[in-house]
C-alpha cells in the first residue's frame, strides 16, 4: 500500500517538475528572443529547415483535403439542392478548423520530431554543453531561432494549406462535379467574414505554432542523452505536441465561435 | 547548400504563405467590397424582420449595394431596427427609397431589397427609411389561410 503510494507520489511529483521545467524553459527562450534582432540569418536558417522542407508535405495534403471535402460536401447537399453552398462549406472548414490543425499536426510529424531529434542529438554528442564551454549561450545561438521560426512557419503553412485547399475544393466542385463557379465563389464570399473567420483561424495557428515548437524544443533539451532517451523524446513529442493541437483546438473554437 | 540559395527559399516561402494570406482575405472573405469606411449607414424600422442577419445583403434590383451592419430593437416604438451599410458608389437612391425583406427562394436566405422612389433629395448617412414591408414568415401565411379557409 505505502509502495503504490509512493509510486504514485513519485510519478506526480516528476510530472509536475517536467512541467514546471517546460515553463521556466519557455521563460528563458522568450528572454532569448530580443537578440535575434541582431543575427537575423540564424532565424532564416531555421525557417529553411522547418519551413520550406515541410512546404511540400502541407502543399499536397492541403489539395488533396480539399478535393476530398468538396467530394464529401457535394454528396450530402445535392440531396437538398443546395450544391451551391459548397464553397461555404470548403471554406469554412478549410478557414476555421482543418487549415490551422492539419497543418499543426503534420508540423508536429514533420518538423517538431525533427527539432527534437536534432536538439537531442546536440545534447547526446554534448554540442550543447561544448558551446557553454565557448561562452555561446544554447538558448541565443540554438533554441530561439528554431522557436521564432516555428511559430512564423505555421501560421504561413496553414495559410497556404487553406488557399490550396479551397482550390482543391473548386477543381473537384466546379470542375469535376459540375457545381456553378460562381454561386461557388460568390456564396463563399458571402458567408466567410474576414476578422470572423480568417483572423480567428490566424489566431489559431499560432498559437499551435508557439504550442508544437515549445514542446518539441523542450522535449529535445529536456531528453535523456542516450539513443534511446531521444527517440523517446521524439516520440513523446509528436504524440504530446498532437494531443495538445486537439485540446487547444476545441478550447479555441469554444471560445471563438459560440460567444 | 549556400546562405544565398537558402535565403532566396526562405524569401519565396514567407512570399507564398503572405500571398495564401492575401487570397483567404480577397478571394474568400470578399474583404475589399463593401469592408472599412467606404459607405454611408441607413436605418431601416421593421415590424418583423424573419431570419434576417448581420452580413445579410442588401440589394437593388439583384444587385448587391451594401450589407446590414446591425439589428436591435427598440423599446419605444416595439419595432426592429434595422442599420445598413450602402456602398459609397451608390449614393444617389431618394428618401422615399423602400426597403422590403425578401428570401432569396422558398429556402434561401432573407436580404433587404430596396425599391427606389422618386423623391429629389437622396438618402445620407444616418437617414431612417420611411417605408418598408415586413419579412414574409411563412408559418404565419400558413396560418391566415387555414382561418380563412375555416370562416367558409
Amino acid at each position: 500500500m505505502l509502495d503504490f503510494l509512493q509510486n504514485l507520489g513519485r510519478r506526480g511529483l516528476a510530472f509536475f517538475e517536467r512541467l514546471g521545467r517546460g515553463h521556466m524553459f519557455l521563460l528563458r527562450i522568450l528572454g532569448s528572443l530580443g537578440q535575434l534582432i541582431i543575427r537575423p540569418w540564424l532565424v532564416i536558417q531555421q525557417l529553411y529547415s522547418v519551413g520550406v522542407l515541410t512546404l511540400m508535405i502541407i502543399l499536397v495534403s492541403g489539395l488533396f483535403v480539399g478535393m476530398v471535402l468538396a467530394l464529401q460536401g457535394y454528396n450530402t447537399l445535392v440531396g437538398f439542392n443546395a450544391e451551391e453552398s459548397l464553397g461555404v462549406v470548403v471554406a469554412l472548414t478549410l478557414v476555421r478548423e482543418l487549415g490551422p490543425v492539419v497543418t499543426g499536426l503534420l508540423f508536429a510529424g514533420r518538423a517538431g520530431s525533427a527539432l527534437t531529434a536534432e536538439i537531442g542529438l546536440m545534447k547526446a554528442t554534448e554540442q550543447l554543453s561544448g558551446l557553454e564551454m565557448m561562452a555561446v549561450d544554447p538558448f541565443k545561438r540554438v533554441l530561439a531561432p528554431r522557436f521564432l521560426a516555428g511559430m512564423i512557419a505555421l501560421p504561413l503553412l496553414a495559410a497556404m494549406f487553406s488557399a490550396i485547399g479551397i482550390y482543391g475544393g473548386y477543381l473537384v466542385g466546379v470542375e469535376l462535379l459540375g457545381v456553378d463557379g460562381g454561386a461557388f465563389w460568390s456564396q463563399m464570399q458571402a458567408s466567410v467574414d474576414f476578422s470572423n473567420d480568417i483572423i480567428n483561424g490566424v489566431i489559431k495557428s499560432v498559437v499551435f505554432g508557439f504550442i508544437v515548437t515549445w514542446i518539441a524544443i523542450f522535449e529535445g533539451y529536456d531528453c535523456i542523452p542516450t539513443s534511446e532517451g531521444v527517440s523517446r523524446a521524439t516520440t513523446r513529442t509528436v504524440v504530446n505536441a498532437s494531443l495538445a493541437v486537439l485540446g487547444i483546438d476545441f478550447l479555441l473554437t469554444a471560445l471563438m465561435f459560440n460567444v | 547548400m549556400n546562405s544565398r540559395s537558402v535565403e532566396i527559399l526562405v524569401g519565396a516561402f514567407m512570399a507564398l504563405g503572405i500571398a495564401a494570406l492575401v487570397m483567404l482575405a480577397l478571394k474568400v472573405s470578399n474583404l475589399a467590397s463593401f469592408g472599412g469606411d467606404d459607405g454611408y449607414e441607413v436605418h431601416a424600422y421593421f415590424e418583423d424582420i424573419g431570419g434576417l442577419k448581420v452580413r445579410s445583403q442588401v440589394a437593388v434590383g439583384g444587385v448587391q449595394v451594401g450589407k446590414v451592419t446591425a439589428i436591435d430593437y427598440e423599446m419605444d416604438s416595439f419595432r426592429a431596427r434595422v442599420t445598413m451599410k450602402i456602398g459609397s458608389q451608390y449614393d444617389s437612391f431618394p428618401i422615399d427609397t423602400a426597403a422590403n425583406i425578401y428570401t432569396s427562394g422558398l429556402l434561401g436566405e432573407q436580404y433587404i431589397g430596396l425599391e427606389p422612389g422618386a423623391d429629389i433629395d437622396y438618402l445620407a448617412e444616418g437617414d431612417t427609411i420611411e417605408f418598408t414591408q415586413s419579412a414574409l414568415v411563412l408559418e404565419r401565411l400558413i396560418g391566415q389561410y387555414l382561418f380563412s379557409s375555416a370562416g367558409k
